[in-house]
């Protein structure tokens, strides 16, 4: 009974996106169909499939190289973020310091970057792509974790204090585990986000080998359709981050699942 | 009984200022003078503003105070909390929510490097003088108001200090709850002979619990009045006697104070006569 309700509810959960996707996806094809668009202007659903088929092979290359850009950046993106907000939450002037920059930062359109990170590099070098997804994930990692370990509940930090505990032992039994659902919080903004930096950042010249560059080419050989299948490519990647992201909170945290089905 | 302990809690001419010297200063404590003896249950209570909650935070040394002398167990209120002399709950059970139930009460003794068979031991005893032995792997939000302050008791008297400090921990549940809280704070008081600082706004709870009753008045922060509650053993009956109203309605006139009518307390005389006409 229990595994049954279980998965009419699930299916209650993603059952309506699907039917939205589908009908848009349908609603998309009949109107090419009718008014006769032409590829280069918009090409049909049916067309990017055929194309996306036809060059699997080379979607798949591409998709590993931004891939790997995005997930090289996040992980040091999302070190440097965690580093940066315990430096950030034991020193109160640092803080002070860094933390109207970082906000400002946060605000800007750091992909802005990528054509300056390629002069300093070689043609071919991977590095100013995963340097930009790199600056694109600190900022919301740094500013979601300090908050968490900033953030405590007022009732705890005087338990602490009543046992006499020692900053680490406050950092570690309070702050981290206060911190944690900050950080997927941060981690799930900042994988897509990672995506997103790695392929823009492709469209400002450098190696012609991922994503980016390949809808770019594709575009200028009025390859409209092709295009578009990298650009599907490139949403399936974004997806599976995030997605990947959301398994890991799952693993990191099973009592805040437990609550979600709970309440 | 040769030698005799030490007051549990001894505080001579405590004062305690918020931002002395600043626009802003709060005369939070003014000159206070309190006893407490190894076994005793005492309630503070007075209108907010009065102190209560600042003196037992002096007394859990989670501040410190401007002036006078304050002595936990023969020692400085300091050196109590580093020897860990006292336990705490509060008016929020304040338990982690990543925590299951068990591992919450365990979480003191983590910190006091207690090994992990012991940790069970004690957490499990422990569940089982709060009646929640069942609860053990629960998380915090599968509990109700009740059943949390019951943890966070069970934490604050894991590694069996001599005295736990209270503030407000029952001031969120319902009244039924509540009772049965009272009930149940005493009779593990009594098994575990734990001296007991507790602060309440309740007039009816501070009666039932306590020894002995400290009526506190605000702006500034001071004692007008300490009540002696002789009732001897609670139980469902005390709260229907007439000793139980009596003390009740001695407590409230010493928390009116100022409207004047029954007897003041001495203490309370004074201020009047300090205050000269201000009567509010």
């Amino acid at each position: 009974m229990m595994a049954k309700a279980r998965l009419r509810s699930r299916m209650a959960q993603i059952g309506p996106p699907i039917v939205v996707a589908a009908v848009l996806i349908g609603l998309w094809e009949a109107f090419v169909k009718a008014r006769d668009i032409q590829p280069f202007l918009l090409p049909a659903p049916s067309l990017i499939w055929d194309q996306f088929w036809a060059f699997d092979d080379k979607i798949w290359e591409a998709t590993k190289v931004s891939g790997t850009n995005a997930l090289v950046g996040l992980v040091f993106g999302t070190a440097a973020g965690v580093l940066g907000a315990l430096v950030a939450s034991r020193f109160r002037l640092f803080r002070d310091m860094a933390l109207p920059v970082a906000a400002a930062l946060n605000t800007m359109p750091i992909i802005a970057l990528a054509p300056m990170f390629n002069n300093m590099f070689s043609s071919t070098s991977p590095v100013p792509r995963r340097l930009v997804v790199t600056i694109v994930v600190f900022f919301p990692v740094f500013l979601n974790i300090l908050k968490g370990l900033t953030q405590v509940d007022a009732t705890h930090v005087e338990l602490m204090r009543s046992y006499a505990s020692s900053d680490s032992h406050v950092l570690r039994k309070l702050r981290l585990p206060n911190a944690l659902p900050f950080l997927f919080t941060s981690l799930k903004i900042a994988a897509s986000l990672a995506v997103i930096a790695a392929v823009v950042a492709e469209y400002f010249g450098g190696a012609q080998n991922g994503l980016g560059s390949r809808i770019t080419s594709a575009v200028s050989n009025s390859a409209n359709g092709r295009a578009w299948a990298y650009v599907v490519a490139a949403c399936a990647l974004g997806l599976t981050f995030y997605l990947i992201s959301l398994v890991l909170e799952r693993l990191a945290m099973p009592w805040q699942a437990k609550r979600r089905g709970a309440t | 009984m040769n030698t005799p302990e030490p007051a549990t809690v001894r505080a001579v001419a405590v004062s305690k200022i918020f931002n002395p010297d600043k626009a802003n200063q709060v005369d939070a404590l003014i000159d206070v003078d309190l006893t407490v003896e190894p076994g005793e249950l005492v309630s503070l209570i007075g209108p907010s503003g009065c102190g209560k909650s600042t003196l037992l935070r002096l007394i859990a040394n989670l501040i410190e105070p401007t002036s006078g002398e304050l002595a936990v167990n023969g020692k400085s209120a300091r050196q109590a909390r580093l020897d860990q002399d006292y336990g705490m709950a509060f008016q929020q059970a304040g338990l982690f929510e990543w925590r299951t139930v068990a591992r919450n009460i365990e979480l003191p003794l983590e910190l006091r490097k207690w090994s992990k068979a012991e940790r069970r031991a004690r957490a499990s005893e422990m569940l089982e003088l709060v009646k929640l032995g069942e609860f053990a792997n629960h998380h915090p939000w599968e509990l109700s108001g009740g059943m949390q302050q019951r943890v966070a008791i069970a934490r604050a008297l894991s590694f069996r200090p001599r005295m736990l400090l209270m503030d407000e921990p029952f001031g969120a549940l319902d009244e039924m709850t509540r009772e049965h809280m009272q009930a149940e704070l005493l009779r593990i008081c009594s098994e575990t002979g734990t001296t007991v600082v507790f602060v309440t706004h309740s007039i009816p709870e501070a009666v039932y619990l306590s020894n002995r009753v400290v009526v506190m008045s605000p702006r500034p922060g001071r004692i007008v009045r300490v009540v002696d509650v002789p009732l001897g053993r609670r139980d469902d009956d005390t709260r229907e006697s007439a000793e139980f109203f009596k003390k009740i309605t001695e407590v409230r006139e010493a928390l009116r104070g100022t409207e004047g009518g029954g007897d003041l307390g001495p203490a309370e005389v004074e201020r009047l006569r300090h205050a000269g006409g201000d009567l509010r």
